[in-house]
């Protein structure tokens, strides 16, 4: 698995990264040898043992259901690439 | 001259109305102008405005408005990755542009309240990716010890800038090694806090379950104080923990009669350079002779580490990093519809780091992949922190090298992804398991001389045990005094 079938093409499609045909290239080999490196987890028996998804064992983490300030509308524009009467400028998305 | 001073000394002077904010602020930026030029730990610095922040803390100090403010006129410089409001914020990348922070961080918050002269923007590898601020967008940063060698990284302006004594202080930041690393090889103190202990509000994620913010100085105390200061829980950011602050510098009282360090096996490895080995071996030494014991354990978990970190960093990253798609900020390239709009603003935006870590985090995560690659990594993550709840039942902190080796060359390790990621073998694990950590300067290379780092592990939330550890040993030894001469 791995390594073999890794299609850079594929996956820089998924993570929206266009990548000249040099990149590509260039990160295959690196992605594979990378791969193959990480490839020994493999070895290690995880039967029974529970994913840790964050360090400090926190549940239910809530706060009050308040309102409180934020942002202004300017400072939230503030870097905006396009914008037009206070709002973002996106290309067309919807025919 | 002032740029030299600890937080103490100059804090102390200020109070007693001996020397300025003012006059501390133009030392450094004096000092700035004089060897930065060599340097380049600054991306940005605003002169002006760390001057009108001077002139504030002064006028504190007139109306005697000093109390509870430990860092009273002491310029502090931040890595380019925590938001400083209406100041200038990259990660050391081109995708962001020219983007100003409309926030404070909550660190940024409490360091202004506390009375530091918020300064500069400290050069990073981009996003936080790599260690030895090559892979930056704004130039590479050189080790002041030697200026054809990397000062390490991420945070690698930050450790700079503290060798350098461009300012007393600084804030990086730690996901897999990236202030403790830069640390030990530019020679000063810096630690990574427990996992939750400081807030992450404002810094820019790069992996949301290992990075946290932490503090490079001079010496243990100035880290210990700085430490005070942004340490506590936000409700800004939910993963913060609800735990009391102690006063970590009244831990540092030079006693560690009867502490109990450990020496993992594991961690003694074929790539551990001689003088390296033999300084780590003469702290173990120090420390025993100043009351300590020191005895073996086992970390077996151990030489998975970066195999699961270069999972799950990648995989946390390339979510993550999703944001910057050039719709609400990011230097856009426009395309015909959205997905070319993001593809092709992220493609000329990211630097080849970045985008290696997000094609491998995206593969990983990708459908068919996540449960051979990420569940399995998070689960051997579990097992490499069970490893130190085990020894942590036996130590009260654990001693390694911080490095395999002192400060390699500009160029030795960038062609080589792989070899880059193994040189931060020894400061992974910390992360992954979410404990504190801390390099501190142990030592020197005979020729050329190169600064060598200590690194001590402390239990999750025990800093005080560890920063005590860091303190005595320091103390005893003075390496902290050592400057670097640049440009000899």
């Amino acid at each position: 698995m791995a390594g073999t079938d890794f299609n850079v093409k594929y996956v820089a499609h998924l993570a929206r990264l266009s990548l000249s045909p040099d990149e590509e290239q260039k990160l295959g080999e690196q992605l594979n040898n990378i791969i193959g490196f990480v490839e020994q987890l493999k070895s290690v028996d995880v039967s029974g043992v529970e994913a840790t998804a964050h360090a400090v064992p926190t549940v239910n983490v809530t706060r009050a259901d308040e309102v409180l300030p934020s942002l202004s509308h300017d400072e939230a524009m503030r870097n905006a690439p396009k914008q037009s009467n206070g709002l973002f400028i996106v290309p067309k998305i919807v025919e | 001259m002032l740029n030299q001073l600890t937080i103490s000394e100059l804090t102390a002077k200020i109070a007693k109305r001996e020397v300025s904010a003012r006059e501390a602020t133009q030392a450094c930026l004096d000092r700035v102008a004089k060897v930065d030029g060599q340097i380049h730990a600054f991306i940005s610095h605003n002169d002006a405005d760390a001057l009108a922040q001077a002139d504030a803390v002064d006028k504190l100090v007139e109306q005697g408005d000093i109390a509870n403010r430990p860092l009273l006129g002491v310029p502090i410089g931040i890595k380019d990755v925590l938001a400083v409001k209406d100041h200038p914020l990259n990660c050391g990348s081109k995708i962001l542009g020219n983007f100003v922070s409309p926030y404070d961080a909550t660190v940024i918050e409490k360091l202004k309240a506390a009375g530091a002269i918020i300064f500069g923007r400290l050069n990073m590898d981009e996003f936080a990716m790599g260690s030895s601020t090559e892979n930056s967008a704004f130039g590479i940063t050189r080790n002041p010890w030697d200026t054809t060698r990397i000062p390490g990284g991420s945070s690698g302006g930050s450790a700079a800038a503290v060798a350098a004594d461009e300012v007393i202080a600084t804030l990086g930041t730690d996901t897999g090694g990236s202030i403790r690393q830069p640390a030990a090889l530019c020679g000063c103190v810096g630690m990574k806090p427990t996992y939750g202990r400081v807030s992450r509000y404002g810094l820019v994620a790069f992996a949301s379950s290992l990075d946290q913010v932490g503090p490079f100085s001079k010496d243990v105390r100035d880290n210990a104080t700085l430490l005070n200061v942004i340490s506590g829980y936000d409700k800004r950011d939910s993963t913060s923990v609800n735990q009391p602050v102690p006063d970590y510098t009244k831990a540092l009282d030079g006693n560690i009669k009867g502490l109990r360090i450990g020496l993992p096996k594991e961690y003694m490895i074929g790539g551990l350079d001689p003088e390296v080995k033999a300084a780590v071996d003469a702290a173990v030494k120090q420390l025993q002779s100043l009351g300590a014991t020191v005895e073996e354990i086992s970390l077996p978990h151990t030489d998975y580490a970066a195999a699961t970190y270069y999972i799950i960093a990648p995989a946390e990253a390339s979510a993550n990093l999703a944001r910057f798609d050039g719709i609400r900020y990011c230097a856009r390239v426009d395309g015909a519809d959205p997905i070319e709009l993001y593809s092709k603003t992220r493609g000329a935006g990211f630097g080849p780091e970045v985008k290696r870590r997000i094609i491998l985090g995206t593969y990983v995560l990708s459908s068919g992949y996540y449960d051979a690659y990420y569940l399995r990594a998070q689960k051997v993550r579990t097992l490499i922190r069970q490893d130190f709840l085990k020894a942590f039942e036996k130590v009260d902190a654990i001693i390694t090298p911080t490095t395999p080796t002192a400060a390699f060359k500009i160029g030795e390790k960038s062609d080589d992804p792989l070899q880059m990621y193994l040189s931060d073998v020894f400061t992974i694990s910390c992360n992954l398991a979410g404990i504190c950590g801390v390099s501190l300067p142990c030592g020197f290379t005979k020729s050329p001389k190169l600064p060598i780092g200590l690194q001590l592990l402390g239990k999750p939330f025990g800093e005080e045990v560890m920063l005590k550890i860091a303190h005595a040993y320091e103390q005893s030894t003075g390496w902290h005094k050592e400057r670097a001469v640049i440009g000899a």
